[in-house]
């Protein structure tokens, strides 16, 4: 379900990077998985990506929105178009109320689950993007920030 | 005691194989019924070997490559082998750089190779031959 969809929003970023377009999505159900994957996938076309890194930008949306759904009780998704000199590119940031990860470390270790994954979900989204970033406080929530560029 | 919820996936029986697939649209909680209604029909049918076809999946993320290798322990348990056919070179790409590696599951290039492995052949001469796919 689209929430928003702002197109121009103009950012101070510091390498130049422009946000092009806006858009979120709940992450609160099982077919909002499946919403949040087609609408990744159809964003990651737009940019222009081939098929590989498609692939790898979708199966990583697909970890993250299942975590913020599984562990964090529900989200939000928001896919943003990027423009710098010379690339372009896509960033998801997925941010969940839930009640955090105390062990960020452990979090982000393969094999290490507190769900019914097989505990790649976070250090595998981490390698499948470029930029990865993650904000979490015990109590607080969890809001995890990936970008991933074209190559020119 | 509780019957699976239908998931729409047909699974076909061929002698003692059974032939399935997985589509891309499937969620969670579908996957998780399609193991429960597989398991079933291996014990209904008495099937020594399962083909699932994954060439329609576009990605396989780890609540997938779990299912699938849960899958196959509990068809081995049940006596049953499985083999997984079809996937497609991005999903491998990116399965492996998740860190994934699909312990204990059996592969094939296609269905047919697939079908192969279990034990069907095509006939070695005749216009039928090119009819089994």
């Amino acid at each position: 379900m689209t929430m928003s969809d702002e197109r121009i929003l103009h950012r101070a970023r510091p390498t130049g990077t422009q946000v092009t377009v806006s858009r979120s999505y709940d992450v609160r159900s099982d077919d909002d998985l499946l919403t949040v994957r087609h609408a990744v996938r159809a964003a990651t076309v737009e940019c222009g990506f081939g098929l590989v890194d498609q692939t790898r930008v979708v199966t990583a949306a697909s970890e993250l929105a299942r975590n913020a759904y599984i562990h964090g009780g529900g989200g939000t998704l928001t896919v943003e178009l990027l423009t710098r000199p010379g690339a372009g590119g896509i960033r998801l940031v997925i941010k969940d109320e839930g009640p955090g990860i105390p062990d960020i470390a452990a979090a982000m270790t393969d094999g290490w689950t507190s769900g019914n994954g097989l505990g790649h979900g976070l250090g595998g989204a981490r390698r499948l993007m470029e930029e990865f970033h993650l904000d979490t406080r015990p109590g607080a929530g969890t809001t995890v920030t990936a970008t991933r560029w074209t190559t020119p | 005691m509780n019957s699976p919820r239908p998931t729409g996936v047909p699974i076909l029986r061929l002698g003692d194989v059974l032939v399935t697939g997985l589509l891309n649209e499937l969620d969670d909680r579908s996957a998780v019924a399609f193991t429960d209604e597989l398991t079933e029909r291996i014990v209904a049918d008495s099937a020594r070997g399962v083909l699932i076809d994954i060439s329609r999946l576009e990605i396989i993320d780890s609540f997938v490559a779990r299912t699938l290798m849960e899958l196959t322990t509990m068809s081995r348990l049940l006596g049953a082998r499985v083999i997984v056919a079809g996937m497609r070179p991005a999903v491998a790409i990116t399965l492996v750089e998740l860190g994934i590696q699909l312990t204990g599951v059996e592969t094939a290039l296609n269905a047919e190779q697939g079908l192969i492995a279990l034990g069907w052949q095509r006939t070695p001469e005749g216009p039928g031959r090119d009819h089994v796919r």
